[in-house]
């Protein structure tokens, strides 16, 4: 993480919160004060488990659900209260790519016509043939056939529909994009040519990922830094192969021993498992997050909220346990 | 020999199962034999698409009645040949010797009874002559057995969280005490720790009542960590068997195989780019005309396009691939 | 540009072409592909010819001057549909007839399908307290039965081909709003509006590209269902003495006349009904065949 200390974050978040009334005046606490940055050309692996309000977070930075507290930077500059005519000059530089490859595609668009659509809103080019020629080199530049082009969504596989997803993502050219669990409705063969079209395009196009997901072995592949959520609290921040090699929060190392393992040598082996279920969002008393659930839960983790502190360089915890030592 | 066969649970020769709509024709089964012996979990791996729902279906006859059809084979169940008998002996047989989970535990149950009420109706279906009472205790307890509270069973299916819902369906497949347990991507739509910790309960009932179990999963992980023996299905076909320390650890293995390994990013060792399967599974109303994965396979020949590979069986370990056809050696194949 | 997946089996360029067919093509050889609908079509082509073309080969006046020599006079070579009552030739008032009530039942169709689902659309799309008060507004209206409303209307401005027209969209709209409303409380919800508002689009954009485009199916089987209502709504007003003054003729307001003689002169009733059930027919048929052609799902 040193050798960028100058540099400027791509997106930067302080202490975000998206909190969603519920009928009866209750409270979602969804996202709870999230600090993160995103710099260019890196990865973000957000990972955490259903309901931890991951991908709220990724749709809140993109200000496609407002906020309720905190701040959003882009590029330096505060777009929190940004209007919505305001946000559609930063729809060109801050994009998201869908779970669903096919409830985030109109069925009644062919697939050039979805890839071409961000363009026309834009008035990116002068005549439609333009956007129709740009439209047919995103479908080259993420390995989709021209052919393809007045196709419907419906006949393709889930593997093309998300590279249709991938290059209307692309089509503005932006520097930043928000992949919301991106591949886990894709077969593991098809997964794979996803995310080695993902990392290629970063590498080309020097884009920025927040890359969303509840798989840590996909996660691990893709991502720089690694922020592990709970209950709408970044519980764990570092890189990729710090968070493997060294977990710190109860969470995240009961997140790792859960992974079923393609290896047999661990067969029958003791599982680290950790007991009971996420608890509600709803109207969440201070304290630990992950209290009821951690081995190694003190008086002190029920009544207090715990610190968000870097115990070593660049490797932030939210812990009792871990921020005394 | 004639003993190994009575060790098998499950024995399935020569199934091929299509879907025949007026358009068209689906080979979704070509000819596949599984074993499965008693008290064993079968782990039953491959894509969307690939035949393994299809498989259990024709298991428990539930095929769709318009358009699925048996075409050839037997499925061999505790030595009856399952398809030779009619729906009132399938009657008695589902539920009861075998039992099937569902992936979704979401629209598995039904919303309008009780928990309870659900478990009682599948155990009241086979044990008619139990009286009230000794159904309420079985309720009760096979709701411990899997880890719920007892007193919860007059709690609705909307009250449960997802992991509970599929702890639920697990009671209800297993509270007759099945020979055999069919669960198909049973923790799919489960998030890890949850997934962890219901794997842990199946693998530990299995012990617990000595039942044999068909695992259909893609993950590979998953069959790592519960199965005895593996089988790899691509296109409807078994492409490669075995025991898990033969997928595992084995020396040869079929390409489609290799291939799934080299997908799955690896936790341990980081590579920056993964290894995937060019290409798409074969579209299965025209399969190809030679080896079914033969238009993805890097070893690809002139034969692999021509002609279908036999199976060959060294041990435990069977292949269906042209690559290993010259070391067809005699001794090893069964029978 | 330069191919960077090395992932999916050789990308090959050359089968692109910008020659895409036209929607309005593409659609027209998606509906010829079913039957009922190309029958459908042909039949309401004819009847409208025929309609339109009718004074070439039929005088008005042979609709509403009495010939009382010929009254309830049975089908013949001069007066093929036969004579009614007052001595109007039966085929002459069916032609002049259905020019008054299809052009009205389709221009009320449309105003009240065009009224309705502008506010089903707005009410659904931005919700809170639009949505409360178009809805709340609605409810008073479908509060007052549907004919006692009409009615109302119709007493109230005069009996003539406009203020029919008003009051049947009035008496119409109300089910385009429900229906408009449900089809985009659903469709705002998923995930490739969302997709459309990432991608910088306004409110007005999304419903006319992604909602309206994705409720069009609905939409069309409800008018053409309400396309053959009206027709038979019309009816009834003119039954009541509030359609179309007599003598010009009407299709409702003949089958209220054929009433009396339904015994000794059935084709008084005949003929009028079999256009109408020939208009509803074929106008649902069309229907049919359009809601299937707008969706790409059905395309092979």
């Amino acid at each position: 993480m040193s050798e960028r200390t100058n540099a400027q974050p791509l997106v930067k978040t302080v202490d975000l919160k998206k909190l969603f009334k519920l009928k009866g005046g209750a409270l979602l606490h969804a996202v709870d004060g999230v600090n993160l940055e995103i710099y260019p050309a890196e990865t973000l692996g957000v990972v955490g488990e259903s309901g931890c309000g991951k991908s709220t977070l990724g749709r809140t930075i993109l200000k496609l659900i407002e906020p309720t507290d905190g701040k959003i930077y882009f590029e330096g500059e505060d777009i929190t209260n940004y209007s919505v005519r305001q946000m559609r000059h930063k729809r060109r530089d801050m994009q998201i790519i869908f779970q669903d490859p096919y409830a985030c595609l109109d069925a009644r668009m062919s697939v050039v016509d979805i890839i071409a659509e961000y363009m026309f809103i834009h008035h990116v080019y002068k005549s439609r043939a333009e956007t129709y020629n740009r439209a047919a080199q995103l479908m080259d530049q993420v390995g989709l056939a021209r052919r393809y082009a007045n196709a419907y969504p419906h006949e393709l596989d889930g593997g093309r529909r998300q590279r249709i997803g991938i290059a209307r993502a692309l089509s503005l050219g932006p520097k930043m994009i928000v992949c919301d669990e991106p591949v886990s409705a894709l077969d593991v063969s098809i997964q794979a040519q996803i995310l080695n079209l993902l990392m290629d395009l970063q590498d080309e196009l020097g884009l920025a990922y927040m890359f969303v997901t509840h798989d840590l072995s996909v996660v691990k592949h893709i991502s720089n830094n690694i922020m592990v959520m709970y209950l709408g609290r970044c519980v764990e921040l570092c890189s990729a192969d710090e968070l493997f090699a060294n977990p710190l929060h109860p969470y995240t190392d009961a997140l790792l021993a859960a992974i079923p393992k393609p290896d047999i040598s661990l067969r029958g082996k003791e599982q680290k498992l950790i007991k009971g279920e996420v608890t509600s969002p709803i109207n969440v008393k201070p304290g630990c997050r992950f209290a009821s659930r951690c081995p190694f839960c003190t008086e002190k983790c029920t009544n207090t909220d715990p610190e968000f502190v870097e115990v070593t360089p660049g490797h932030y915890v939210s812990c009792f346990k871990v921020n005394n030592k | 020999m004639a003993d190994e066969r009575t060790d098998l649970i499950l024995d399935i020769k020569n199934l091929k199962v299509i879907y025949k709509t007026d358009m068209e024709v689906v080979e979704a089964v070509n000819n596949i034999d599984l074993r499965i012996g008693r008290g064993k979990t079968l782990g039953l791996v491959g894509e969307t698409g690939a035949g393994k729902t299809t498989t259990a279906l024709s298991i428990l006859r539930l095929l769709p009645a318009v358009t699925g059809k048996v075409l050839e084979g037997e499925i061999h169940f505790d030595g009856q040949n399952l398809m030779e008998f009619d729906e009132h002996f399938m009657h008695a047989i589902r539920g009861n010797r075998i039992s099937m989970v569902f992936q979704d535990p979401m629209t598995s149950l039904n919303p309008v009874l009780t928990v309870g009420d659900q478990i009682a109706e599948a155990i009241s279906l086979h044990n008619d002559q139990l009286s009230k009472e000794e159904i309420d205790k079985k309720v009760e307890d096979t709701l411990s057995m899997v880890g719920i509270l007892p007193k919860r069973k007059s709690d609705y299916p909307h009250q449960f969280s997802g992991g509970m819902k599929q702890r639920v369906i697990i009671a209800m497949a297993l509270c007759c005490e099945p020979e055999l347990l069919i669960a198909d991507e049973p923790t799919t739509a489960l998030d890890v720790t949850i997934q962890a910790q219901v794997l842990a309960m199946m693998r530990e009932l299995r012990e617990r009542l000595g039942m044999a179990m068909l695992m259909i999963t893609h993950d590979l992980g998953i069959v790592a960590q519960t199965c005895d023996d593996v089988a790899v299905m691509y296109a409807g076909e078994i492409v490669e068997a075995g025991t898990v320390e033969d997928i595992f650890t084995g020396e040869r293995h079929h390409p489609y195989t290799v291939g799934l390994f080299n997908s799955i990013p690896n936790l341990d060792s980081r590579s920056s780019r993964l290894k995937p399967i060019p290409g798409l599974v074969p579209d299965p109303t025209n399969l190809p005309k030679g080896c079914v994965f033969s238009p993805r396979c890097e070893h690809c020949t002139e034969i692999c396009r021509q002609q279908r590979p036999e199976t060959v069986t060294h041990g435990t370990h069977s292949l269906r691939c042209h690559l290993f056809a010259e070391k067809k050696e005699g001794g090893a194949a069964h029978e | 540009m330069e191919n960077t997946t090395n992932t999916t089996a050789a990308v090959d360029n050359s089968e692109f072409s910008f020659k895409r067919a036209s929607q309005a093509k593409e659609i027209w050889r998606r509906f010829r592909k079913s039957k009922g609908a190309l029958i459908g079509l042909i039949l309401l082509v004819i009847i409208v010819g025929v309609l339109l073309f009718a004074p070439l080969f039929i005088s008005y006046d042979a609709a509403i001057e009495s010939d009382f020599a010929n009254v309830l006079a049975k089908p013949s070579k001069e007066h093929i549909f036969g004579m009614d009552g007052f001595g109007h030739d039966i085929f002459a008032r069916i032609i002049y007839g259905g020019r008054t009530s299809l052009t009205i039942a389709l221009i009320a169709t449309i105003t009240s399908c065009l009224f309705g689902s502008a506010l089903g659309a707005i009410a659904g799309y931005f919700g809170g307290w639009v949505d409360s008060l178009i809805m709340r507004t609605l409810d008073i209206f479908m509060s007052v039965p549907d004919i006692l409303f009409t009615m109302a209307v119709v007493v109230a401005l005069g009996a003539n081909a406009v203020n029919l027209i008003i009051a049947l969209t009035l008496a119409y709209f109300s089910n385009y709003v429900r229906l408009v409303r449900s089809q985009v409380l659903t469709l705002s919800e998923q995930d490739y509006v969302e997709a459309a508002r990432a991608g910088g689009s306004g409110n007005a954009r999304i419903i006319l590209k992604h909602i309206i485009p994705n409720a069009i199916g609905v939409i069309i089987v409800n008018v053409t269902l309400n396309v053959a209502k009206i027709i038979i709504y019309e009816s009834t007003l003119s039954f009541l003495g509030l359609g179309m003054p007599p003598p010009q003729p009407e299709w409702g307001l003949m089958l209220s006349e054929a009433r009396e003689f339904m015994r000794p002169a059935p084709h008084l009733l005949i003929f009028p009904a079999a256009a109408i059930v020939l208009c509803a027919c074929s106008v649902n048929l069309v229907g049919d065949g359009l809601r299937d052609a707008l969706d790409p799902h059905l395309k092979s």
